[in-house]
């Protein structure tokens, strides 16, 4: 009964949260100067004023602000997320179109980045003062503190170029013929890369962040308590210590999630692989209030719902939380 | 003297082979054949594909495969038939009679007939950003039967044949389009019916886009090509690997790289860099004065300018030579174009004079006056360097430049549409014609709040006239004195400097044959390009 209550109370605040994202978001849209319409006049190589205040009007930015942000909370509480200025279709289909791609990217990059980040951690906190573990903690240093475009271009540059065993852009082959077999290993091909790239950045403060945990958890009464049983050090680390060593992993995991997506904007662009990030990028330049809208009315779900489903992994890595 | 013969024997011989292999190569290549897909990297890429109600390259290359018009134009400005088999045009140049071939079919088979001819007529006079320019003269289109449209004009239209190319008037189907659903928001601009060579197979927005072979295409045998395939590229860097590896075949407008990477590109074995193909769209850069802002009212202020910018400092060092030194208002690849004008060639002395002249002495921080320079952003090499360029070249004369970089296209936008500006640097398409794309810069009723018209406030009663003049003028000789009027009175007037034509060219791989066949370069329909052997490299 309590779980559901602090259910109810936390989707509550999701739903004001994603209200305020709404309403911030338009407001900050309409500050920055100029219009979807005006971003067209670009493509268009110019235009007259006459067909500038038939768009204007055609797309309902004639209208006031408050007008146009109460029409745009109306139609969104029908579920209506409008049509994109750019390209004149549906929102909702737009970002569908995309989403898939960036949570391949975006949750492939987390696996790789907590997965690899642990084990490394692990594996420095043994030994804290050998040799690997101060190359893991260089390594780690280097793809944190390097920006994620360089380390995505210099990815490209030797693996694509170079060494050309990846692909240099995009997510698939287009127009190829085949099967889904064939098509999964292709999506799988062009991912190393990107999602390398992604997980660089974060790979860094998961290895450290378990490694300092798992340290602290060594040195615990009963870990010397298991050892003195006579368990392997390996039962001893991988079944005793790392449940607990792990919780701070996860709980970072979980905070860093909106940044993830938030880093995925970049390695979309170098990449051009077709995720939301990219879209957004563009929407922002185009001033596409309503794709944009959209993109961050996604985005905003996606974490909120990470944020349950973190909590809700504590619960069954950590008995002692209910 | 015998051993010398021989030798010239030798070399003759080797000569006979080597013209020999050539002219069996070129012959090789000479014979189109059937196959293969051209993949291609965009920048720009089209939110639609409708270029009747939109212009702008990004629409127009690939509007341009889809949609057939009535002329093509060569690579001499001349118009040749596409779906137009011939024409009459009366004397006094008001009539213009067009017949259609007679076996053209849209994509969904039914016939092109003169009422889509009428009907496109209407749709870009009415919508087209240029609509005014292009077909203002134009009064109607009469269908006296299926296969003859006449074009009824108000006065002479020197420009007509241009307006009738591919790229800017492209004939839809009046079943599809005319069905009354609002043309700029008709589900066929994403999923297009068209006339053209190639059909839209497949459309991701803003991530990639496959034409397929139109069979049934009403010049035999064309297309050659199975597929274009053209996908999304943010990052130029992408681009130039893929180019440079192979898996790309074309860029156009440079593909959004830099000129660095173009000049590594050109030393590579497979690739052809050629600056040909932009002789229609004519790219003009130029640095614009806000001639409402005090210093720049005075004509010697303006000059000066002129006369400390070194242009050639500009397209051979900035540019490494991939670009060429603009004299005026015309690209030099436009038939009007004359380059008897005063050039401005680098003069730091006179151009101090003149300032001292003006009334802007040098004060004690050794400035003049100071001025800001805002800049079009995307386009880095004409743009961001050469403003970096302008600060410490205008301070030798005593002006002291502010860079105003922009944040993106919009905030220049309003600087610019706003009047706001001092000085910005920008661009023209001048779209095969003066009279399309040129005037609105200089055309003192053409000052309005939006970028690429006569923002810089200029007018000159004298300008307007030959320039209504020329808009009528179908005489070309006639034409052409005008325009080097023209040219001459705005050297003297100097509204804008114009540094340089675009440094754009088209890279593509060595077995990519008839890239460019007109002056339209990617904006006109690919129907005859073929890869040698019919196969993708």
């Amino acid at each position: 009964m309590k779980f559901f209550y602090s259910l109810i109370k936390k989707v509550s605040y999701s739903l004001l949260l994603l209200l305020a994202v709404i309403v911030l978001n338009f407001l900050l849209l309409h500050i920055a100067p100029g219009d979807p319409v005006e971003t067209l006049v670009a493509e268009m190589g110019g235009a007259t004023p006459e067909l500038i205040a038939q768009l204007r009007s055609d797309y309902g930015l004639d209208k006031s602000f408050p007008h146009q942000l109460l029409n745009y909370i109306l139609r969104m509480a029908k579920g209506d997320l409008g049509m994109s200025f750019t390209y004149d279709q549906p929102v909702v289909k737009l970002i569908m179109g995309r989403l898939a791609a960036t949570m391949i990217l975006v949750l492939t990059a987390l696996m790789l980045a907590v997965f690899l980040g642990t084990i490394l951690g692990i594996m420095a906190a043994q030994k804290p003062k050998s040799f690997f573990s101060g190359f893991v903690t260089l390594i780690s240093l280097a793809g944190y503190s390097a920006p994620v475009f360089w380390t995505g271009i210099m990815l490209l540059i030797l693996f694509s170029y170079l060494v050309p065993i990846f692909p240099s852009f995009g997510m698939y082959e287009v127009g190829s013929s085949g099967n889904m077999l064939s098509y999964f290993l292709d999506v799988l091909h062009h991912l190393v890369l990107p999602a390398l790239t992604l997980a660089s950045i974060y790979l860094a403060v998961y290895s450290r962040i378990a490694r300092a945990s798992m340290m602290d958890v060594l040195g615990s009464d009963y870990i010397r308590t298991a050892r003195s049983k006579g368990l392997s050090e390996r039962v001893v680390v991988y079944k005793h210590a790392l449940k607990n060593a792990v919780l701070p992993v996860i709980t970072m995991a979980g905070l860093q999630f909106s940044q993830l997506i938030a880093g995925a904007v970049v390695v979309e662009t170098v990449f051009s692989w077709p995720g939301m990030g990219q879209m957004a990028f563009e929407a922002i330049l185009r001033r596409d209030h309503t794709l944009l809208l959209g993109i961050l009315f996604f985005s905003t779900l996606i974490v909120i719902v990470v944020n349950l489903l973190t909590d809700m992994s504590y619960r069954l890595l950590d008995p002692r939380i209910k | 003297m015998r051993t010398k013969l021989r030798k010239w024997r030798t070399t003759f011989w080797l000569l006979s082979c080597m013209v020999l292999t050539m002219g069996f190569t070129s012959a090789y290549a000479g014979t189109p054949v059937r196959g293969g897909d051209l993949i291609t990297g965009y920048g720009q890429f089209p939110s639609h594909f409708n270029h009747a109600i939109q212009s702008g390259a990004a629409t127009a290359v690939p509007g341009c495969n889809i949609f057939a018009s009535l002329v093509e134009t060569n690579t001499k400005f001349e118009p040749v038939p596409y779906l137009a088999k011939s024409w009459e045009v009366s004397s006094d140049g008001l009539t213009y009679t067009f017949h259609l071939v007679e076996n053209a079919t849209f994509h969904d088979g039914k016939p092109i007939t003169s009422e889509d001819v009428a009907f496109s007529f209407e749709i870009v006079k009415a919508n087209h950003s240029f609509g005014p320019s292009m077909l203002g003269p134009v009064d109607r289109v009469e269908t006296p039967d299926k296969y003859t449209a006449v074009f009824k004009l108000n006065n002479p239209h020197p420009a007509l044949f241009m307006v009738l190319s591919p790229a800017l008037l492209p004939i839809l189907p009046k079943h599809v389009y005319g069905d009354g659903q609002p043309i700029r928001k008709h589900p066929a601009n994403t999923n297009p019916v068209g006339s053209g060579p190639f059909k839209l197979a497949e459309f991701k927005p803003g991530d990639y886009f496959i034409l397929e072979r139109n069979p049934n295409f009403f010049r035999p045998g064309q297309p050659y090509l199975d597929r274009i395939i053209g996908r999304r590229i943010k990052d130029p860097n992408a681009n130039f690997i893929a180019m440079k590896k192979g898996d790309f075949h074309l860029a156009m407008f440079n593909g959004g790289l830099r000129l660095k990477q173009i000049e590594s590109l050109k030393k590579e074995k497979h690739i052809v860099v050629t600056s040909k193909g932009y002789e229609a769209i004519a790219p003009v850069y130029f640095l614009e004065f806000n001639l409402r802002k005090e210093m720049f009212k005075d004509v010697r202020v303006r000059q000066a300018i002129a006369y400390a910018i070194d242009r050639k400092f500009i397209t051979e060092k900035l540019h490494s030579g991939f670009s060429k030194a603009a004299t005026g208002p015309l690209h030099s690849s436009f038939p009007w174009y004359t380059d008897q004008v005063n050039t401005y060639a680098l003069n730091l002395e006179k151009a101090n004079q003149l300032l001292d002249e003006a009334g802007y002495p040098k004060k004690a921080d050794g400035y003049r006056f100071s001025a800001t320079i805002a800049w079009y952003p995307g386009e880095p090499d004409s743009m961001d360097t050469l403003a970096a360029y302008m600060k410490p070249q205008l301070k030798k004369v005593g002006i002291d430049v502010q860079l105003k970089p922009p944040a993106d296209f919009v905030s220049w936008y309003k600087h610019v549409a706003g009047w706001q500006h001092d000085m910005t640097m920008s661009n023209i398409y001048s779209w095969g014609d003066p009279m399309i794309g040129v005037h609105r810069l200089y055309l003192c009723d053409n000052q309005k709040h939006v970028v690429w018209t006569n923002t810089s406030g200029y007018c000159n009663k004298e300008l307007d006239a030959i320039m209504a003049k020329a808009s009528v003028e179908t005489d070309f000789a006639e034409r052409k004195a005008l325009y080097a009027q023209f040219q001459q009175i705005l050297t003297e007037d100097l509204p804008l400097i114009w540094t340089h034509e675009a440094p754009y060219q088209t890279i593509y791989h060595k077995n990519l044959n008839n890239v460019i066949t007109s002056v339209w370069g990617a904006a006109s329909p690919a129907d005859k390009m073929y890869w040698t052997d019919g196969k993708m490299p």
